[in-house]
């Protein structure tokens, strides 16, 4: 009834995302006076982000955080890492590697997040900068697709209000991103090309005594070895101001084949002496999360752009996790903010459509592109990642001559020099060497028992489904099972972090259906406990979607 | 665009807030007084104007100066940039009529504005009359029931869709002129499809925070003397409408017939099962 006006609302640029990268483009862009406009679905800033998290300021990187939003250390982020290390696994048997110098490399500072309270942070701050320009933010607004004119993209539609042009369209919209997918830049296919990350947030009052650290002080421990059933992976253990956050990141093509519920080896973790040496007793579990993660050697895109349209962050592949190093926001606020002073250039050139360019130039020229797509892994892949290969390392590093390399190489301090090696790291290869074979062999050679008396006691699945906040959209799924055969969507029932194998209560499981006097397997969805990570829709076949803004699980932590 | 919001307060009919004495009638002393609840539409609906279009929302009542609360918290829900409360004793004991003749003078006495709005009927007297007569007092054209609203500025008019109920429930789509009164039903929908409109509503919702807690600082109080007006038409004097009684409606009795199952005991509840069966419609 209202008369709709035959004239689209129009911003000089929309930036989609109210994450670290979103925050960072709409920081550059309202810096430079340019009317912006930040749309985030989530109920609040951060509702909808999971980090592992460990927030980077690379001397190397032309942005940080900090130069965009200077009081965000003070404010809004958990402790700065002092020390980092990583505890190879054997059984009870363990050696520990300080990584230190690695993760000083390059590193002004990194500290641990917690995604709610840094992004909501973030977004008041981004709502002040933007407003003052014309623009603003709203959240619980989900932008569901391009507005295209002759074929061009032109602005976004939105679930809640109607499309919106602008001149500069910046997708921060995260791992699933409906725009990149909308746009033809990025797909959800291939499980080679995913991690799949699960998290507690656990809580500890006692960090400072049990780390033996002060209030600005510290601590990381990554863990590899044979904790995961073999599953290729890795985990970790970060210490926030009073919780700490312990998370395990697999391979998603590994835990498919694996068959494997990541649920369960996140417990495996917990339960462990080297990890619940941490834990305080009892075991008090504040929330569980999971996410996607892309893996920037393969995915990261070597052209984000599209017309008006760039990608930003996780929307682009541009998560970096190379053996030990794991870095994903602090690439997202570069890009953002190359992407903000791409477009503020551009339009002061009286040439706004070359922003997109500009942006892909910049991320070369600023060295961001060499590290999500190392010339060095590119190079080692096709030798290091042949199966067979693979096997012959393998059966060297667990023959008796591999274990006295392993030996002489640590006697000699070469294996840690190995690890804290920048270089090194850069050329890991994605196979079970790295991550499985060579930490349980220095763990089995070199290692030292580990025991503990803690219980770590993790809740069921059930009950962390129960802990979650929902607001269900209900009768409007928003993800749609387009093949329900167990060959196309059955990995979904172990792969999806809040389902099971034989558990009614999760997003995915399978069912016995009597037909015609035959019976038959297939799988059936529910996404009402759906936390919005992603995993079915590369490992099923689904038609995936977020549900409308403000809508599904909210979380508190991230 | 100016906008005067009508609105009163009404016992909290909810239950655990409501008390009723031994014979069923209201104690209005043990009972907190909130703002009518169908108002909360007549605000949203200026509310929405204001978004749109901009300008002024006035919130206007009358009553009793303990009302104050139910105008901080229509501030707080309308983001209104001023309130009104037309209070004294000869004021008191209205009915509908007396009511309307000193909210529209009221109104007159603010200035006539682009628009007007009520809420449907109010919780405790039911009867829908103040704001149908305020505007025939203000003789300026009324449009009732109204779900949805939109204003054409230039043109000075207002379009509005309202509900007729009768054998089947229609939609009609009326236009006035400005100014006129706005009668807005339950089902009013505010509708909000630009990000323009919701940062504006935002802005709103900042500045009004800090106005709603010093509400007074923006709250006019008249009494009759300020209105002019005449003792003998306004107040208990000046209202027509005679209540020679109320009765409390009896409660009807429970009819039903309970069976007691012990849920332990499993052929009992197989039985209930057999017979909720029946009832569930499907298999």
């Amino acid at each position: 009834m209202i008369p709709m006006s035959d004239q689209y609302e129009q911003y000089e640029a929309i930036v989609v995302g109210a994450g670290p990268g979103g925050a960072a483009a709409a920081a550059k862009l309202a810096d430079e006076g340019i009317e912006t406009l930040v749309l985030e679905r989530g109920v609040k800033a951060g509702a909808k982000n999971v980090s592992g998290g460990l927030l980077y300021a690379e001397d190397s990187a032309p942005y940080a955080i900090d130069n965009l939003y200077p009081q965000i250390r003070l404010e809004a982020t958990e402790r700065p890492i002092t020390e980092y290390y990583i505890q190879n696994v054997a059984g009870s048997t363990v050696k520990e590697y300080d990584l230190t110098r690695l993760h000083e490399h390059d590193t002004r500072w990194s500290d641990a997040v917690l995604r709610r309270k840094m992004d909501s942070w973030l977004a008041e701050r981004v709502h002040e900068r933007t407003r003052e320009t014309g623009g603003g933010l709203l959240s619980g607004i989900k932008v569901n697709g391009l507005l295209r004119e002759d074929g061009e993209i032109v602005g976004v539609t939105c679930d809640e209000i109607d499309p919106i042009r602008a001149e500069f369209i910046v997708a921060a919209d995260g791992v699933n991103s409906e725009l990149a997918r909308d746009a033809g830049l990025m797909n959800w296919e291939d499980p080679e090309q995913w991690f799949q990350g699960v998290k507690a947030t656990v809580e500890a009052p006692n960090v400072n005594d049990r780390f033996d650290i002060g209030p600005q002080e510290g601590v990381a421990h990554l863990f590899s070895g044979d904790l995961f059933d073999g599953v290729r992976g890795g985990g970790f253990c970060y210490t926030n101001v009073d919780t700490l956050s312990i998370g395990a990141v697999f391979h998603l093509d590994s835990l498919v084949e694996s068959a494997a519920e990541p649920h369960e080896l996140l417990n495996a973790l917990l339960e462990h002496p080297v990890c619940s040496q941490w834990i305080d007793d009892p075991y008090r579990e504040v929330e569980y999360a999971a996410k996607l993660v892309p893996d920037s050697k393969k995915v990261a895109h070597p052209d984000p752009q599209s017309d008006r349209l760039v990608l930003v962050g996780d929307a682009a592949g541009q998560m970096q996790a190379q053996g030990p190093i794991i870095k994903g926001m602090n690439h997202a606020v570069t890009a953002g903010a190359l992407a903000g002073e791409a477009f503020a250039g551009a339009k002061r050139r009286g040439e706004p459509e070359s922003a997109g360019e500009r942006y892909v130039e910049r991320l070369y020229e600023s060295g961001t592109m060499a590290k999500l797509r190392p010339k060095r892994y590119e190079r080692v892949r096709p030798i290091a990642e042949r199966e067979r290969a693979t096997e012959v390392v393998d059966r060297l590093l667990e023959s008796p001559i591999g274990r006295f390399g392993v030996r002489a190489l640590d006697a000699t301090g070469l294996l840690k020099r190995l690890y804290s090696s920048p270089f090194m790291s850069m050329s890991i290869p994605d196979t079970q060497t790295p991550y499985v074979t060579l930490p349980t062999v220095i763990a089995e050679t070199l290692g030292e028992p580990v025991s503990d008396d803690t219980t770590v006691d993790p809740p069921s699945l059930e009950q962390r489904i129960g802990e979650l906040t929902y607001d269900t959209d209900i009768g409007n799924p928003h993800i749609e099972l387009l093949d329900n055969s167990v060959e196309a969507s059955g990995a979904a029932v172990t792969a999806c972090p809040v389902s099971a194998s034989e558990f009614g209560g999760g997003c995915y499981r399978e069912e016995t259906i009597a037909s015609n006097g035959s019976t038959k397997d297939v799988v059936s969805l529910d996404t009402q406990p759906c936390i919005e990570c992603g995993t079915c829709a590369v490992v099923a076949d689904t038609a995936w979607e977020h549900p409308s803004g403000g809508r599904g699980v909210e979380f508190r932590q991230g | 665009m100016h906008s005067i919001v009508l609105t009163k307060g009404v016992p909290d009919f909810r239950e655990g807030q409501v008390s009723f004495d031994e014979d069923g009638h209201l104690e209005r002393g043990k009972t907190p007084t909130v703002m009518n609840p169908n108002d909360e539409h007549a605000l949203q609906a200026a509310l929405q104007t204001k978004v749109r279009h901009g300008g002024r929302v006035s919130v206007m009542s009358m009553g009793p100066p303990g009302y104050g609360d139910v105008l901080q918290e229509a501030m707080e829900s309308v983001y209104a940039d001023d309130l009104y409360l037309l209070s004294d004793r000869e004021l008191a004991a209205a009915d509908t009529w007396a009511t309307a003749i000193a909210l529209s003078t009221g109104i007159e006495k603010l200035g006539l504005p682009d628009l007007v709005f009520a809420g449907f009927k109010t919780a405790d007297g039911e009867t829908g009359h103040t704001g149908p007569q305020t505007c025939w007092a203000l003789d300026i054209p009324m449009i009732t029931h109204v779900t949805g609203l939109s204003v054409d500025k230039d043109e000075r008019r207002v379009r509005a869709r309202r509900l007729v109920e009768g054998d089947v429930a229609e939609i009609e789509t009326v236009e006035a002129p400005l100014p006129a009164c706005i009668v807005v039903d339950s089902e009013f929908e505010s509708d909000y499809r630009t990000a323009g409109e919701h940062l504006a509503l935002k802005d709103l919702r900042e500045t009004t925070v800090e106005r709603a807690a010093e509400y007074d600082q923006h709250l006019t109080t008249w009494d009759h003397t300020d209105l002019n007006l005449d003792p003998d038409y306004i107040g208990l004097d000046g209202s027509p409408t005679i209540v020679s009684s109320v009765d409390p409606i009896p409660k009807p009795p429970a009819e039903r017939e309970a069976t007691m199952v012990d849920p332990g005991d499993a052929e009992a509840m197989g039985e209930l099962f057999d017979e909720m069966a029946a009832l569930s419609g499907g298999a």
